[in-house]
């Protein structure tokens, strides 16, 4: 539970003369999930990219020991660490099969077969659906996809970036299911995520982003207790189905 | 082509027989094969890389009068492009890698760099004028012009892979320029013709195949199937695939798009140099002819969409008859005949289907 | 006037170049084809740029200019001056004709397209008989203006050049209008530009006839210049090198195609001239480091010289404040006669064997907050799209306003007072904010692309621009007025969505998914501007999943599964339907 996977130390971020995050530092250790969460337009999905490699940074970003300085994007899949993106990327005019079998490229070839049973028993749904073009599934089963592409290559890390953005209630359950799931799996994760109050409840840790910096950080539960977090992330509990 | 026109005027005029018709349709299909050839490696250039490859021409030339040059004992200077080509592509390497320059990746860029180029080079050198035996030719060519395509898109377009179609183009046609150029430096002003690969000849009624026609269709048939076979069935050639569909997509799970660019212009340039040593037995070619052939295949993708490999196969194969029988009637606008045949096609294409994507870029 | 200042500027400049003395008249030959690449180049930047539709033909329209001109001035003997509106006439029908059949096409069919019939045209001027074939037609007459004849190339050089920088002042009033508007929309956001009635079709044929008639006018002068005209300048290779023109000055810039006329025509002649005496005459080595230099200036420069060296200079355009209190009529509309709004009556739509939305009926009233809700994949976007006509039903009766839509354009529906936003935004990133909500108004407004150009259209802009500052402000935007919207974050660009959607003055808003991005503040913010516009009057249909969000704001909920409607009622009746629970809500509502 102890070993540091990701360190993101003092990293700032620009667009041009905007800068979009500022000075921020971020731990995730194996085996946790962490989640940061925070308005549209905070950083959030910036500085996923950055530590992807999508975007460049000033700062110190070290994953397994290893500085990532000067590593491209294709590196940092090597090194284990993979993300789900906002739009999600997904092969559209390639088979589900075909998706998730690019999604083992850089794995040899005996341990992708086992990568597809894995896959296969998370999202089922996904088997049903193998040979079915994947920009012709639905939103959710398109999650679920992009989740199971990045699986496939084995990452020690997974970075999902709004998992549930645009899905209905019901499939968001499955996917924070999911995601739960892979903690116990031994894959990390690292969760951007606007539905607040399902992040903070699957989360180990959390981290809450304003304004391209940190404001708070600290266990999931502190977090969710916290009256700022309430007033602008949470609000007060409404009769109804927003909780999920 | 041009020969070709003469023969037939002075065969029957301009009335049309059995033999003449046999004679044009078999002339279309040859050069359509070789338009269809084009057409697809132009197809995949651009659904790789983005690239509207018009130095396509000059694959076809390059390979066509390095494998004619060959063939008359001496070396090609496209040999020594190919070296100077590679150490710049070097440099670009060494440069792009300065923060993090690994053992191995320095290793490998040299080998690919300047062994590989260096290594044809000798070869050339020491095999040209020392035998004459065709399929060592053959090879020869390829390698050299597969190794000019690997560090054409290393060097002018890996680093600016990120910019618009628009600019892609005009990077492009300066390529285009600068390769007609030396085109000119080594093979002269003077058109080559190179060795038939089979001399051999079908007569079947009043219709005369020749063995090289028989070349053209069985070669272009194993490319087709071939490149199909990659696509569809091998793990690279679905990275490929993947690239075209959605580049973030492909390197987040750890596809290189420069490796992706570099195998696409590596296969075009193969084919444009094949398809080139398929007709510098049959017509002339000077050292500017390849642009006017690539177009043609150009022709062909348009048709096909640009998207589709089998459309623009059938595409190119009229391309080839059009221009044949316009060639016998009206000689004249032969080029203007073929040219426009786009627009029909496009009209109708854009009457089924108005709906355009925006740009993304 | 202080934007006009550098222009007056340079007009100075290159009014007083031809008389310093013991200038070498080559030089003098150089800048007029600098100026005639550059008026080409301009259609370019406009056509190619900001229009995103790439001409590989402009050379023929050149060509249409020219011959016109010499045919008429040498086989008729007509005076020049009258040739020259039937010239700019020639090319202009030329494009009308060929951009009916090409302009429809985008993305990768246009440039191949026009590079088809480019080298169609050419091949076409050298073989015709009445044009000379090859040979093309010499002895044109020179222009004259009472006793002087334009013979050298010093005296052409002013007409060239009032010209130039005439046409520049004209493409850049043009852009900076509401037709201008509708164009830098074309390349990145044609389908939101449709949703708010700009024609985009025609607006695509303005450009392409603007750019060939700018195109017509190099030719003429080329003629006069020249005096001659042969098929070889109007070929492939001069329409590529006009692109290379526009490029290599900055595509989206109109003083771009200027700059990039001087240092592609220049590189040219050093090229030509020097090479030789360092190398020797070997080959066509100017050719080589032509291209070498070309895809090298690309990568250092990739996006144009034009925005590099404004990018040195230190001064910045400072951010005008708009007027607000110009006054804009409201939208011309019918009155309402019915309390029905929009109704649909067994709407379906089928694509291929799969049925997106299958029988759906429901109505939204006046002053009625109606949200659609249900899984992914339900067809509630694609009811949006049926509404909105952006896609055709396969069946059923859509009434928007007791009026018929089975039909209607996009554009139609935007005139019926029904404004929308999208599932995934469609704003054109590199217009400002204000310029984004200001197209909002296309319909609102009426000044034409001549008016623009000539600068009639300011109290029509006045009246457009203030309007849009309004909703900016209604929606709380007003900080990021002067922003690109492509610098917003996602959430912010959806509520500048909703800003646009408002200039239409609708009756009927129909928002896609408004609060997905929002934190919880910015909902109940949102929440408390669509009630006021509700109780305001306007009508809001709208999908969305935050049910929080939902079950708070709206009269009525529609519910789809699999394409099919399974429920219909209040909030708290949809809370509780076992159907919309299985299907939708899950066990936890």
């Amino acid at each position: 539970m102890s070993a540091t996977l990701l360190s993101v130390a003092d990293t700032s971020i620009s667009y041009g003369k905007v800068e979009a995050v500022r000075s921020v530092s971020l731990e995730v250790k194996a085996n946790e999930i962490v989640t940061i969460v925070g308005a549209n337009g905070a950083g959030k999905t910036t500085l996923l990219n950055a530590i992807m490699g999508i975007l460049p940074q000033h700062g110190r970003i070290s994953f397994n020991g290893q500085d990532l300085a000067g590593l491209d994007i294709e590196d940092r899949v090597a090194a284990g660490l993979s993300l789900v993106p906002e739009h999600r990327e997904l092969f559209g005019t390639m088979s589900v099969e075909d998706n998730l079998q690019l999604g083992a490229f850089r794995i040899a070839k005996a341990t992708a077969a086992q990568s597809f049973e894995r896959v296969y028993a998370l999202f089922p749904r996904l088997k049903e659906r193998r040979q079915q073009l994947a920009g012709t599934l639905s939103g959710g089963e398109q999650q679920m996809l992009a989740m199971g592409r990045a699986l496939m290559g084995e990452p020690r890390l997974l970075m999902l970036d709004e998992p549930s953005l645009g899905l209905a209630p019901l499939i968001v359950a499955d996917i924070f299911k999911i995601i739960g799931a892979l903690r116990a799996a031994g894959v990390s994760v690292l969760l951007v995520e606007q539905n607040a109050k399902a992040a903070l409840q699957i989360a180990d840790r959390a981290y809450v982003m304003e304004l391209g910096a940190f404001i708070l950080h600290g266990p999931a539960a502190d977090i969710a207790a916290d009256p700022r977090v309430v007033a602008s992330y949470l609000g007060f509990q409404h009769a109804g189905a927003s909780a999920v | 082509m041009a020969a070709k026109r003469g023969r037939a005027d002075a065969e029957g005029g301009r009335s049309l027989n059995t033999t003449i018709l046999l004679f044009l349709i078999q002339d279309g299909i040859t050069n359509g094969a070789i338009y269809a050839l084009l057409g697809l490696a132009l197809v995949l250039v651009f659904a790789v890389t983005r690239v509207i490859l018009i130095p396509q021409g000059e694959f076809i030339t390059y390979g066509a009068l390095s494998y004619a040059t060959l063939a008359a004992g001496q070396v090609p200077g496209t040999a020594r492009l190919a070296v100077v080509m590679g150490l710049v592509a070097f440099g670009f390497d060494v440069f792009a890698a300065r923060k993090s320059l690994h053992a191995r990746a320095l290793l490998r860029a040299f080998t690919v760099n300047i062994v590989f180029p260096v290594v044809v080079l000798l070869l050339t050198m020491w095999l040209a004028g020392r035998q004459n035996n065709i399929p060592v030719n053959i090879t020869l060519s390829l390698l050299i012009v597969a190794a000019i395509g690997l560090f054409l898109y290393r060097i002018a377009f890996q680093p600016i892979a990120h910019t618009s179609v628009l600019v892609l183009l005009i990077a492009s046609v300066g390529c285009h320029l600068a390769m007609q150029g030396f085109g000119l430096v080594f093979f002269g002003a003077e058109g080559l013709r190179g060795p038939t690969i089979s001399d051999a000849a079908i007569t079947i009624g009043d219709l005369r195949i020749s063995g090289q026609s028989l070349v053209v269709y069985g070669i272009t048939a194993a490319l087709i199937i071939a490149l199909w076979l990659f696509f569809d069935f091998t793990l690279y050639g679905k990275a490929l695939r993947a690239t075209a569909v959605n580049r973030l997509g492909a390197r987040l799970v750890g596809i290189r798009t420069s490796l992706s660019g570099q195998i696409a212009f590596l296969l075009a340039s193969v084919i444009g140099a094949i398809s080139g040593i398929l007709i510098v037995p049959i017509t002339t070619l000077y050292y500017d002819t390849g642009f006017i052939v690539g177009l043609k295949g150009f022709v062909a993708a348009i048709i096909g969409g640009l998207i589709s490999y089998p459309l623009t196969a059938v595409a190119a194969l009229v391309v080839g008859i059009v221009e044949a029988f316009s060639s016998f009637y009206a000689s004249n606008y032969k080029e203007v005949i073929v040219f426009t045949l786009i627009i029909p096609v496009l009209v109708l294409r854009s009457l089924a289907a108005p709906e355009v994507e925006e740009e993304k870029d | 006037m202080s934007q006009r200042l550098p222009v007056v500027i340079f007009a100075v400049i290159m009014a007083v170049l031809p008389l310093i003395p013991n200038i070498p008249p080559f030089w003098i030959v150089l800048l007029d084809n600098i100026g005639l690449a550059a008026l080409v180049a301009m259609g370019l930047v406009l056509l190619t740029g900001v229009g995103g539709l790439t001409s590989f033909g402009q050379a023929a329209f050149c060509g249409f200019g020219a011959y016109t001109t010499a045919v008429l001035s040498t086989h008729y003997g007509l005076s020049p001056w009258l040739t020259l509106p039937l010239s700019l006439l020639v090319s202009g029908l030329a494009a009308v004709v060929l951009g009916i059949v090409t302009v429809r096409l985008s993305g990768h069919y246009l440039p191949l397209g026009t590079l088809a019939w480019g080298l169609g045209l050419f091949y076409l001027f050298s073989k015709l008989e009445f044009l000379g074939r090859n040979d093309g037609i010499s002895a044109i007459p020179p222009l004259q203006i009472g006793s002087l004849r334009m013979l050298d190339p010093g005296t052409i050089y002013y007409v060239i050049w009032i010209a130039v920088i005439l046409a520049a002042l004209l493409t850049t009033n043009l852009l900076d209008s509401r037709t201008g508007r509708a164009i830098r929309a074309l390349r990145r956001g044609h389908v939101a530009a449709e949703a708010f009635g700009v024609q985009t079709a025609r607006a695509k044929l303005l450009v392409f006839i603007y750019a060939a008639v700018l195109a017509g006018l190099s030719g003429w002068l080329y003629a006069h210049l020249q005096r001659a005209a042969n098929p070889t300048p109007f070929g492939a290779h001069a329409s590529i090198e006009y692109l290379f023109i526009a490029v290599v000055g900055g595509a989206g810039y109109v003083w771009g195609g200027v700059l990039g006329a001087a240092v592609v025509v220049i590189l040219k002649e050093v090229l030509q001239s020097y090479l030789p005496l360092i190398f020797g005459g070997q080959g066509q080595l100017e050719i080589i480091v032509f291209g070498i230099v070309l895809v090298a200036l690309l990568h250092f420069a990739p996006s144009g010289m034009w925005p590099w060296l404004t990018n040195l200079l230190p001064f910045k355009r400072s951010a005008t404040r708009t007027d607000t209190s110009a006054e804009l009529a409201p939208r011309a509309a019918a009155p309402l006669t019915s309390e029905v709004l929009l109704k649909l009556e067994g709407a379906r739509k089928q694509f291929g064997g799969v049925i997106a939305v299958n029988d759906v009926s429901f109505s939204v009233g006046t002053r009625e907050i109606v949200a659609l809700i249900g899984p992914n994949g339900a067809g509630k976007s694609t009811t949006f799209n049926l509404v909105t006509r952006v896609l055709e039903s396969s069946a059923g009766r859509i009434t928007v306003c007791g009026t018929d839509i089975d039909g209607a354009t996009p554009q139609q529906i935007a005139k019926l007072g029904v404004a929308r936003t999208f599932q995934h935004v469609k704003l054109i990133p590199d217009m400002t904010v204000l310029e984004n909500v200001a197209m909002g108004a296309h319909l609102r407004g009426h000044a034409g692309a001549i008016a623009s150009m000539l600068r009639l259209d300011r109290a029509d802009e006045a009246g457009l621009l203030a309007e849009a500052a309004r909703q900016i402000a209604r929606v709380g935007l007003s900080d990021q007025i002067d922003q690109l919207a492509g610098s917003l974050s996602l959430g912010q660009q959806r509520i500048v969505e909703i800003a646009r959607a408002l200039c239409v003055d609708p009756v009927l808003l129909l928002l896609d998914e408004p609060a997905a991005g929002l934190r919880h503040m910015e909902k109940q913010q949102l929440a408390a501007l669509l009630r006021q516009l509700r109780d305001g009057g306007m009508s809001v249909l709208l999908v969305e999943h935050d049910m929080g969000f939902v079950m708070d704001l709206a009269d009525r909920i529609v519910v789809l599964d699999f394409g099919t409607k399974i429920a219909e009622g209040t909030p708290d009746v949809i809370k509780s339907n076992p159907d919309v629970i299985r299907a939708y809500l899950g066990a936890t509502a």
